[in-house]
C-alpha cells in the first residue's frame, strides 16, 4: 500500500510526500485540519490541503521569523504574534529573557489544540507564563491596539482562506498604529517563484511600503513550500534590518539556533536580481 | 400536484427542457453556447444552455398561462400579495408601471420629491403632473427622511383630485415612512398608493423588520428582489394588492416590457424566491446580525455615526430598516464620497454609495465576517491616515425644488443648451443627480437656483459620480427656452 499526501503548487506542478499514517482530521468552524506522519519529514501538519510545517524543516522557517526582528530591535520587550497556532514562533520567542509578554492571537482554537496534542515539538511553551492566548480575528484584535508592542510578527497562512485579512493593507495600517515608534513587524511574505505567488507577495509588498517608512524583504530556503524560496518582509518604523543590526550582542544571548546566525542576517537580506525587481516595481 | 414553496415551476421546467435536448432553431442565435465560445467560456455552458426563447414548455412572460404563471402565483403567496408580475426590465419598469397603471395624462399623483428617477421618467413618459410632497430633513446627516402624515393629509386636501400617492418605503439610507396611516388616508379619499419598495424585500422574509407594503394594505409595490433578495441584476416583482385588475396592469407592462425575456433573470427570481420562502429568516437573521455588528464598531472608531433606530421620531422616521449599514462621516473631515473612494482605491473595497455627508455599505447573507473585519478596519484606517477636522464641509443633501413645469411637458420643450454658471433661473429640461443612489438634483421643469448649482459644482469637485444630463461633463445644464 502507497499513501501520498499531495499538494498542487501549481495547476501544472505537484509535490508529494509519502505518508505513513494520518494520525488526525477534522474541520473547524474555519477550515480543514489534517496531521500525518511521514518517514520524510516526520510528522506534518496541513490547513485545507495545505502544508503548514514539517517537523524536518520548520526550524528554518520559525528561526528566520523569529530571530531576523529580535535581533535588530534594541529591547524587545512586548511582542505580539498573530496566527502561529502550531506554537513554533513562541518557542523561539520565550527563549528571550528580555520578553515580558507574549500576545498571541490565533483565529482557530481546535489549531491550537490539535498542534498541543501532535505537535510537540512546536506546541511545547504555550504554558510559559508570558503567552496570553486570544482565539479572535486577527484584524479585529490589532483595530483596537495603539502604541503598544515592540515587534509584531504575522505568520498567517495564504493570501485565500481564513488568513485573507491578514494580507490587506488596513491590516498592515493597523499594525503600524499598535507598534511603538521604534516597533517592527515581520511578516510571512509568500514565495517569489512562481507567477501566482510572485503576485501575491508584490501585492502585499506594495501595501507594506505604502504602510511603513522602512520596508525590507529577506529570504530563507525551506523545502516543502512552492519552490523551496520563501520570503519574509520587514517593516519598521525606525530600524534598518542590516544598518541597525548588532550581531555580537545577539550572540552574546546565547540563543541556540539550527539554521539562524549573525552572518546568515545580513546575507538573507541580499536577494537575487529577478526579486528584487519584482519588489522594485510595486515600490 | 398543488404547488407549494419548495417549487419553482420555471427553474423546473428550464431543468426539463434541458433534458429534452431539443434542436434549435429559432432565437437566439447562439444555440446554446455553440455560436460563441468565447462567451461560453466565459460565463459556462450551464448558463448559455437556459438562455432560450419563450415557446410553449416555458410559457411567455408577455402572456403567461403556464409555469409563468406558476411561479407568479407562488410568488404572490409568498410576498402575502393577491398578483406578482416578474419583472426583467429592473425595478425602474417596475416604478413605471405601477405609475402608468394609476395615471394618465394631466392626473396628479403625490409623492415626496426624493424618489428615483425613473418615478419622474414615468411622468415624462405618461404625462402625469407631480405633486411633490417635501420630505423632511434630518440637516445633522443631511438626508431626505421619509413622508410624514400631516404633510401627505395636506398635499390630499389642496389636491383631493390626486389619483395616486406614492412612498418610497424604505429609503435607500433605510428609513421607512408610516405607511399604514398613509395608506388609511388615501384609501378614504379614494387615491391608489404605489410603493416603491426597491430596497424592501427583505422585510418580507425577516423578522421584525418595518411593515410590508402589502402588509400595509398599500396598492401596488415594486421590490427588487435583486437587491436584498438574491436574484441577478435586473429581475424584480411588481406586486399587486386585491384591488388591483392584473389584467390591465400586463398591458401597461406590456408597453415598454421586453417580448423577449431573459430566461435567467425568470428563473433567478423563481429559485430566489423559494429560498427566501423556505429560508429567508434565517438569511436575514444573519444578515442583521452582521450590520449591528459592524455599526457597534464603526461606531467605537470615533467620529464616524453608524446610524440606526435612534433616529425613529414617530413620523418622518417611522421605522428604521436595521439591516442597512448608512454611516455618516463628515465628523473624520471627509465627504461620504471620499470615504468611498478611498475605501475603494486604498483597500480594495466596494461599497454600494457614498454621497456629501454618508457612505453606505450594502450587508448581505453572501458577505464573511472576515470582510465585515476588514471593512470596520480599513474605516479606522482611513479616520487616522486621511481624517481631518470638519470644518469647509458642505452639509445639507437635499434642497426642496422649485417645480416651474411638468416633467413632460419640460423634456420635450424647446430648449438651449446653457453653461452651468449662467444658468440660474431658468427651467431646467433634464435630469441632474448622483448615481448612486439616483436621486434627482434637478428634474426636468424644476427652477435652476445658485444654490443648486453650488450644489453641483461641490458634488463634482468631491467627486461624485454625476449623471443624467445631455453633456457628459454637466459643464452646461439644457434649459427651457
Amino acid at each position: 500500500m502507497e499513501l501520498w499526501f499531495t499538494e498542487r503548487h501549481t495547476p501544472n506542478v505537484k509535490f508529494s510526500i509519502k505518508v505513513d499514517r494520518q494520525l488526525y482530521s477534522g474541520n473547524s468552524e474555519f477550515q480543514r485540519i489534517d496531521i500525518f506522519d511521514s518517514k520524510e519529514f516526520g510528522r506534518f501538519l496541513t490547513l485545507d490541503g495545505y502544508m503548514m510545517l514539517t517537523e524536518k524543516d520548520e526550524f528554518i522557517y520559525h528561526e528566520m521569523i523569529t530571530h531576523v526582528p529580535m535581533a535588530v530591535h534594541l529591547n524587545p520587550k512586548n511582542i505580539l504574534v498573530i496566527g502561529a497556532g502550531d506554537g513554533g514562533v513562541v518557542r523561539e520567542l520565550t527563549r528571550y529573557s528580555s520578553v515580558e509578554n507574549i500576545d498571541l492571537v490565533e483565529i482557530d482554537e481546535l489549531v491550537v489544540e490539535v498542534s498541543k496534542k501532535y505537535l510537540t515539538t512546536t506546541a511545547c511553551r504555550f504554558d510559559d507564563p508570558r503567552v496570553h492566548i486570544f482565539y479572535e480575528d486577527g484584524v479585529k484584535f490589532i483595530r483596537r491596539c495603539e502604541d503598544k508592542y515592540d515587534v509584531i510578527i504575522v505568520d498567517s497562512t495564504d493570501p485565500f482562506g481564513p488568513g485573507e485579512g491578514l494580507f490587506t493593507k488596513e491590516f498592515y495600517g493597523s499594525c503600524f498604529k499598535a507598534l511603538h515608534e521604534d516597533g517592527i513587524m515581520v511578516n510571512q511574505h509568500e514565495s517569489p517563484f512562481y507567477d501566482e505567488d510572485a503576485a501575491a507577495m508584490q501585492r502585499s509588498h506594495k501595501r507594506i511600503v505604502e504602510s511603513f517608512p522602512i520596508s525590507k524583504v529577506y529570504q530563507a530556503h525551506i523545502p516543502t513550500y512552492p519552490s523551496g524560496h520563501w520570503l519574509f518582509g520587514f517593516a519598521s518604523k525606525k530600524y534598518h534590518p542590516v544598518n541597525d543590526f548588532n550581531g555580537v550582542k545577539w550572540s552574546m544571548q546565547e540563543i541556540r539556533t539550527r539554521y539562524y546566525n549573525p552572518r546568515l542576517h545580513a546575507g538573507a537580506f541580499a536577494l537575487p536580481n529577478y526579486v528584487e525587481e519584482l519588489l522594485k516595481d510595486v515600490e | 400536484m398543488a404547488l407549494s414553496q419548495i417549487n419553482a415551476p420555471i427553474y423546473e421546467a428550464l431543468r426539463r427542457f434541458r433534458r429534452m435536448r431539443v434542436v434549435p432553431f429559432d432565437v437566439p442565435g447562439h444555440k446554446r453556447g455553440r455560436g460563441n465560445m468565447e462567451l461560453t467560456e466565459f460565463l459556462g455552458e450551464e448558463c448559455m444552455s437556459v438562455d432560450v426563447n419563450s415557446m410553449k414548455p416555458l410559457d411567455n412572460l408577455c402572456h403567461p398561462v403556464s409555469v409563468i404563471k406558476d411561479a407568479e402565483t407562488l410568488a404572490a403567496e409568498a410576498f402575502g400579495a393577491a398578483n406578482a408580475f416578474f419583472m426583467v426590465g429592473g425595478t425602474t419598469s417596475a416604478v413605471q408601471s405601477m405609475i402608468m397603471y394609476a395615471c394618465k395624462g394631466g392626473d396628479k399623483i403625490i409623492m415626496p420629491r426624493n424618489v428615483h428617477r425613473s418615478a419622474i421618467n414615468a411622468l415624462i413618459l405618461c404625462d402625469a403632473v407631480p405633486v411633490y410632497v417635501d420630505p423632511d430633513v434630518n440637516n445633522t446627516l443631511g438626508i431626505a427622511l421619509g413622508m410624514s402624515v400631516s404633510q401627505v393629509e395636506k398635499a390630499i386636501r389642496e389636491n383631493p383630485d390626486a389619483k395616486a400617492i406614492m412612498v418610497n418605503n424604505p429609503t435607500y439610507y433605510g428609513i421607512c415612512s408610516d405607511l399604514k396611516k398613509i395608506t388609511e388616508l388615501a384609501h378614504k379619499h379614494n387615491m391608489l398608493v404605489l410603493v416603491d419598495e426597491a430596497h424592501g424585500t427583505h422585510f418580507y422574509f425577516g423578522e421584525n423588520f418595518p411593515v410590508t407594503a402589502m402588509a400595509a394594505g398599500a396598492d401596488i409595490a415594486s421590490v427588487s428582489m435583486h437587491k436584498s433578495g438574491g436574484s441577478l441584476t435586473q429581475s424584480s416583482f411588481l406586486l399587486m394588492g386585491e384591488k388591483i385588475n392584473s389584467d390591465y396592469m400586463r398591458q401597461v407592462v406590456n408597453l415598454t416590457q421586453t417580448t423577449s425575456a431573459s430566461y435567467l433573470l425568470l428563473s433567478s427570481l423563481d429559485i430566489s424566491r423559494k429560498r427566501l420562502a423556505l429560508s429567508g429568516r434565517e438569511i436575514f437573521e444573519k444578515t442583521v446580525e452582521m450590520a449591528e455588528y459592524a455599526r457597534s464598531e464603526i461606531n467605537s472608531i470615533g467620529g464616524y455615526y453608524a446610524y440606526s433606530k435612534e433616529l425613529i421620531n414617530g413620523d418622518s422616521v417611522y421605522d428604521f430598516d436595521v439591516s442597512k449599514l448608512s454611516v455618516f462621516t463628515l465628523p473624520i473631515g471627509l465627504a461620504g464620497i471620499e470615504v468611498y473612494d478611498l475605501l475603494r482605491d486604498e483597500y480594495d473595497i466596494q461599497i454600494e454609495f457614498g454621497d456629501i455627508g454618508n457612505i453606505l455599505a450594502y450587508i448581505s447573507v453572501g458577505d464573511r465576517n472576515r470582510d465585515i473585519e476588514r471593512l470596520i478596519s480599513a474605516m479606522s484606517e482611513i479616520k487616522r491616515r486621511f481624517g481631518k477636522s470638519e470644518t469647509g464641509l458642505l452639509t445639507h443633501e437635499y434642497i426642496n425644488p422649485i417645480v416651474a413645469e411638468t416633467p413632460r411637458k419640460a423634456f420635450y420643450g424647446d430648449k438651449k443648451s446653457l453653461p452651468l454658471d449662467e444658468s440660474a433661473g431658468y427651467i431646467c429640461s433634464e435630469f441632474v443627480m448622483c448615481y448612486p443612489p439616483g436621486i434627482p438634483i434637478l428634474a426636468p421643469g424644476e427652477l435652476i437656483t445658485d444654490e443648486i448649482i453650488q450644489y453641483i459644482k461641490y458634488a463634482k469637485e468631491k467627486g461624485c459620480s454625476m449623471t443624467g444630463t445631455e453633456d457628459i461633463n454637466i459643464e452646461h445644464l439644457n434649459v427651457l427656452i
